[in-house]
């Protein structure tokens, strides 16, 4: 099974979780992630904030190269075996699943390191827009400054926001 | 130099362009945004001063003192948003 896929359909996290450790006796840690479209009116009550839906952009190539080297760099930084991204496209609704990370360890310290990284990186690095629709119209996300202040946690320079 | 150019998002909207072929003079990116931006018009305005320009060369994050070669593809997009 491919560690990065990038696709438009949806994806069933017990599946994912099962084929990644599926046979590996060595794992005895499986830690995920899963990044969902957030309706903010939810949050605040407000009806200006309402997210109707997402549209989600990317560069085709480069952000599978993109996320494999990432990949490559929490190996060389955390002790942990199988990995697995996957990033849908397209137009997404409130409460739809957008992204999914995954990662096997023999302890879950090092699965639950490597897993915060690489969605850390993701977020800054990975070449994927997001516009939303809103009662104002169609908007572009902004992307924020606290996400480069979480890549710089792991000693790297996010220079994105 | 001939240079393969890639627009995304915001950039791509403004400009109503996902790609072209340019015969660049300039050695890196920053001098790539210049001279785009001395087109004037919706170059100007998408790849302003003042607006956040991501460049991307041969599909790897670059800086904007990256030099440019011969028949690189260089994407030109906003701050990412994905996650």
């Amino acid at each position: 099974m491919a560690r990065v896929r990038i696709q438009t359909e949806d994806f069933d996290v017990g599946a994912e979780l099962a084929s990644l450790r599926a046979g590996d006796l060595r794992v005895g840690a499986v830690c995920s992630f899963v990044g969902t479209v957030r309706d903010t009116r939810a949050i605040t009550g407000a009806a200006a904030d309402e997210i109707r839906s997402m549209e989600l952009e990317h560069y085709p190539g480069m952000t599978e190269k993109a996320i494999e080297a990432m990949i490559d760099e929490a190996h060389q930084r955390f002790d942990f075996y199988e990995a697995r991204i996957i990033h849908r496209i397209g137009l997404l609704q409130p409460a739809d699943q957008i992204v999914f990370v995954a990662v096997t360890s023999a302890h879950r310290g090092e699965s639950f390191k490597a897993c915060e990284f690489l969605m850390d990186y993701l977020k800054t690095q990975a070449p994927f827009w997001k516009k939303e629709q809103t009662p104002q119209g169609a908007q572009w996300v902004d992307a924020r400054v606290s996400d480069d202040a979480a890549l710089a946690r792991w000693g790297i320079e996010a220079n994105n926001a | 130099m001939k240079i393969q150019l890639r627009y995304f998002a915001s950039i791509r909207e403004d400009l109503g362009l996902a790609a072209e072929e340019l015969d660049c003079h300039a050695s890196n990116a920053a001098g790539l945004l210049a001279e785009l931006r001395a087109r004037g018009g919706a170059y100007a305005q998408a790849l302003a001063e003042g607006r956040p320009v991501r460049v991307a060369i041969n599909q790897v994050m670059a800086r904007t003192d990256t030099p440019l070669s011969e028949g690189a593809e260089v994407g030109l997009f906003p701050p990412v948003t994905g996650g």
